[in-house]
């Protein structure tokens, strides 16, 4: 690294070599049995320079071969953008533990066991039921270096169970599922299952709803799938600064439920989106968004917080392998105090929604959300009497979280990048498939 | 020869002597470049270069699959991969039987990521240029990305085959604004490596900003059923998610419920109703000569008059399903064991016109262009990029982009026109397993659905 760094050097004004290493031992099951066992080593490293006041970059899988690298990035800068940031010189880093050594020593014995165990579980409940299954662990370690002297290393560990079922009946199909993360082995399967156990009891009856608007919670899983891609949109410093995010103006109004309680949090202890520094290596923050209702602020990452304005909030991020851009980390939302039994005996006429599919496929930016609801429930009474299906919701999140009826009193992580807990709106727009068209 | 050949050569040669059913080895190496706009100005570009492999080994049933940048040290993965396989298996490994094959397979196109990044910039500010003449736009986002690859595949069967690929991809998209309300509008462009085809689109470009200004006034649909007619680009789109994903073999074969559900001559569609996969037509973003598991491509009709007639394999599902295998098997890159995946996907031309789909429907929906889409095996949706009313059988008010959902057992069913102007798309990726995007063409002619579910207020 140093070496392609001091050969940048000669060619750019600023440079900064991020290289990061991966191990990752999958063990999947598929059809109730064990399947696979993978074993994935990747390493990479990125060159970004500034030439003659310009960024250009390049990546390798070939550490061996510098003068490449170095080449190419000097050809992009020729076109690359103006650089208006300065690369961090040498700073402390928070103390944000996401590294246990004890996931490495669990063995693929184990890893095996903790799948059978949760697809016995599962398939005790309803003997039917076809799991795929996954157990993962896995570290990365990531160094950053720079013409400015700015450094920074961290190792972290990662590990995963997670189980998605399906049962036909005819062609009726449902599915269920669930993965949980963590910096920890994850040793016991008993959490995921009762997820699972509990969505195959809602689901056991049908239940016919029909077309209009009515009272709906979002569970967690429906919090991720529904809401949350418009937000992580709206608040990025990115979307902001080009003027196509519906709140970049209004940063200190209130335009959601003064109920509404939302941050990023990458220093979260071991937590799989948790890390010491973003890829830029500036320190990781926990920055409030929302705020009793108010926009708060907006993500950065050095380049976009210089074109803003302002200061990066240390999350730029290089997902998908490119110039570092301000993404999430994980997006916290503040427990509330009802129960989600309460939410639900409050209910004359409702929907639950656990999975919505196909939601993030309309227009994202403006907050509109549609989509099948692919694991719901009917409430009638106070009651979940039953699944629905056939279904379709739509709405706009701006105005769905407006007004807000209550939030639940117990948050849950979602895919790694979200908790939050239930939330409880007064009205959403629902259409079914009218009876006489099943077959 | 380059370094990846004569590694791969080297390891072909030894991948005999391990005691494993079976065995293969893929390296790759690739190089892309990718430009991206957000607003006005060039925001990124970049270059990339990669060399890696995998080793997948098959043990009584079981499989170990082991994936390195580094090439040294290879025999050492080759058997990390034996023993995991031979930890999972536990029954009789089945895989169907295919011929050795020693080949070469050169790119017919000129290498897209050798264009000089200056012509690739330059037409992408024209077209940027013509999205910002547009008044009312806020912003426009253009993403360009390129690749070059070559795969050496070799099997303990004897196989050996190098085989070189390119591709782009060009997605365009403008936003406009007014007040708090904000409205986009996209356009998703591929092909094979041919740089020309993505060259003067400029008419369309401008027709796609036009577009995302006149949705600022447009209304949103009422929710409900409608009579949806669906343009060749979606109806790709839909023949994709509605049925392309269930006749992947992998999700029925060691599934018995829905093995029976999938029987082949069960009846899904109008007598009309023709569906077929094949990576075996030249130069769309789907084809190949070999697929991940060094399998012939064949063209696949999935669907005949109706009726279910094939579906999708690689080598293991076809064995165990006693069925043919089709060379479906595809990993996006080197990280990823070969799954099964579709490739170019279409319905086949009919005879009605655009008038006769439309001519008699009262009140409907015409859905065309795409935003994405999406299914759970037996319930799907997609999402079009444009909507507009049917009255009277005339296209009469723009709506806001539409949702649209079904379910496989009844929607095919309800297609009742099939047009006779069939057009493939090459702006898709396919994700599925954690493996996206991965290039695929979907087509169809204009297509007629009754009693489609459309999300709205």
């Amino acid at each position: 690294m140093e070496n392609i760094l001091a050969h940048a050097k000669r060619v750019a004004e600023a440079a900064e070599v991020f290289m990061v290493s991966s191990e990752e031992t999958p063990v999947q099951f598929e059809a109730n049995r064990l399947k696979h066992i993978q074993s994935k080593q990747s390493t990479s490293v990125a060159l970004r320079i500034v030439r003659q006041g310009k960024i250009g970059y390049a990546t390798t899988t070939e550490l061996g071969d510098s003068q490449n690298l170095v080449n190419n990035a000097v050809e992009t800068a020729e076109f690359g953008m103006t650089a208006k940031f300065e690369l961090p010189a040498l700073t402390f880093y928070p103390k944000v533990e996401v590294f246990d050594p004890t996931v490495e020593s669990v063995t693929i014995d184990e890893m095996a066991k903790l799948g059978e165990e949760l697809i016995t579980t599962i398939r005790g409940h309803t003997s039917d039921i076809v799991c795929e299954a996954g157990v993962t662990k896995g570290a990365i370690s990531v160094h950053i270096i720079n013409s400015r002297g700015g450094q920074a290393d961290y190792k972290q560990s990662i590990f995963s169970l997670g189980i998605e079922g399906h049962l036909i009946r005819d062609t009726d199909m449902l599915f269920v599922g669930e993965s949980q993360s963590s910096c920890h082995p994850l040793l016991e399967p008993k959490a995921v299952a009762e997820v699972v156990l509990q969505q195959l009891e809602l689901a056991k009856n049908r239940a016919a709803i029909p077309t209009k608007s009515m009272p709906v919670i979002f569970t967690p899983d429906g919090v991720a799938s529904a809401l949350i891609p418009p937000l992580m949109a709206a608040f990025n410093g990115k979307i902001v600064l080009e003027g196509a995010s519906p709140i970049g103006s209004k940063l200190g109004q209130p335009v959601f439920d003064e109920k509404l309680w939302l941050w990023d949090d990458p220093t979260i202890a071991y937590r799989p989106e948790s890390r010491p520094c973003d890829d830029e290596g500036i320190p990781s923050q926990r920055t409030p968004l929302i705020e009793q209702g108010t926009v708060a602020n907006f993500l950065y990452d050095l380049q976009t917080a210089a074109l803003a304005h302002t200061r990066s909030t240390g999350n730029g991020s290089r997902n998908g392998g490119g110039l570092p851009a301000p993404a999430p980390s994980a997006f916290i939302i503040a427990p509330g105090s009802t129960t989600f039994d309460e939410m639900v005996n409050d209910i004359k006429e409702g929907l639950v929604i656990e999975q919505l599919m196909g939601a993030t496929q309309g227009n994202i930016l403006g907050g509109d959300f549609s989509g099948n609801v692919l694991l719901g429930y009917k409430v009638e009474s106070g009651k979940i009497v039953g699944r629905v299906k056939d279904t379709m919701v739509s709405g706009n999140v701006y105005q769905l979280l407006k007004q807000i009826i209550a939030i639940g009193s117990d948050a849950k992580w979602v895919g790694g990048f979200l908790k939050t807990p239930h939330l409880y709106c007064p009205s959403l727009s629902i259409a079914t498939k009218e009876p006489q068209n099943y077959l | 020869m380059t370094h990846i050949e004569a590694v791969g050569r080297q390891l072909a040669e030894a991948l005999k002597g391990y005691s494993a059913d079976y065995i293969e080895v893929h390296l790759e190496e690739s190089q892309t470049s990718r430009i991206t706009y957000r607003g006005r100005e060039l925001e990124s570009i970049g270059k990339t270069s990669a060399i890696g492999g995998n080793v997948r080994a098959l043990v009584r049933g079981g499989w170990g699959f082991v994936s390195f940048n580094s090439l040294n040290e290879l025999p050492s993965r080759v058997e990390l991969a034996v023993k995991q396989a031979q930890f999972v298996g536990n029954e009789e490994s089945q895989l169907a039987p295919v011929e050795p094959v020693a080949d070469t397979v050169s790119s017919k196109d000129k290498d897209p990521v050798a264009v000089p990044l200056a012509e690739k910039k330059q037409l992408l500010d024209e077209y940027n240029d013509i999205i910002w003449h547009t008044p009312r736009i806020q912003t426009s986002i253009i993403s360009y990305g390129d690749s070059h690859k070559k795969v050496i595949f070799s099997n303990s069967s004897g196989s050996y085959i190098e085989q070189e690929s390119s591709g782009i991809t060009l997605r365009l998209a403008a936003v406009a604004t007014e007040g708090s309300e904000v409205q986009q509008v996209g356009l998703s462009l591929g092909s094979n490596g041919d740089f020309s085809l993505i060259q003067g689109l400029h008419h369309q470009v401008e027709q796609m900003a036009q577009r995302a200004v006149e949705l600022l006034s447009a209304p949103q649909v009422k929710g409900g059923e409608y009579t949806v007619v669906l343009d060749p680009v979606l109806a790709g789109v839909f023949v994709h998610e509605a049925f392309g994903h269930l006749s992947e073999a992998d999700c029925v074969y060691e599934d018995d419920r829905l093995r029976e559900i999938m029987v082949l001559g069960r009846k899904f569609g109008g007598a009309e109703l023709n569906i077929v996969d094949t990576a075996a037509i030249p130069r769309l973003r789907g084809s190949y000569k070999y697929d991940d598991e060094g399998v012939p491509a064949t063209k696949t009709y999935l669907i005949r008059e109706g009726k279910l007639v094939g579906r999708l394999h690689s080598r293991e599902t076809a064995a165990k399903m006693k069925e043919k295998p089709t060379g479906n098997a595809r990993a996006i890159n080197y990280h990823y064991p070969p799954i099964v995946r579709m490739t170019n996907t279409y319905i086949e031309p009919r005879s009605a016109s655009f008038d006769d789909i439309i001519g008699d429907i009262k009140e409907g929906v015409y859905a065309k262009n795409w935003y994405g889409g999406m299914t759970s095996m037996e319930m799907f949706t997609f999402s079009a990029g444009e909507a507009y009313m049917i009255r009277n059988g005339k296209l009469a008010e723009t709506l806001r982009p539409v949702v649209l959902t079904g379910n496989v057992f009844t929607t095919l069913n309800n297609i009742d026109a099939i047009g006779n102007d069939l057009e493939m798309n090459q702006g898709g990726g396919c994700g599925k397993g954690g493996q996206s995007p991965l290039p695929v063409s979907n087509g169809s002619p204009h297509i007629r659905i009754r009693h489609c579910l459309v999300g709205g207020r």
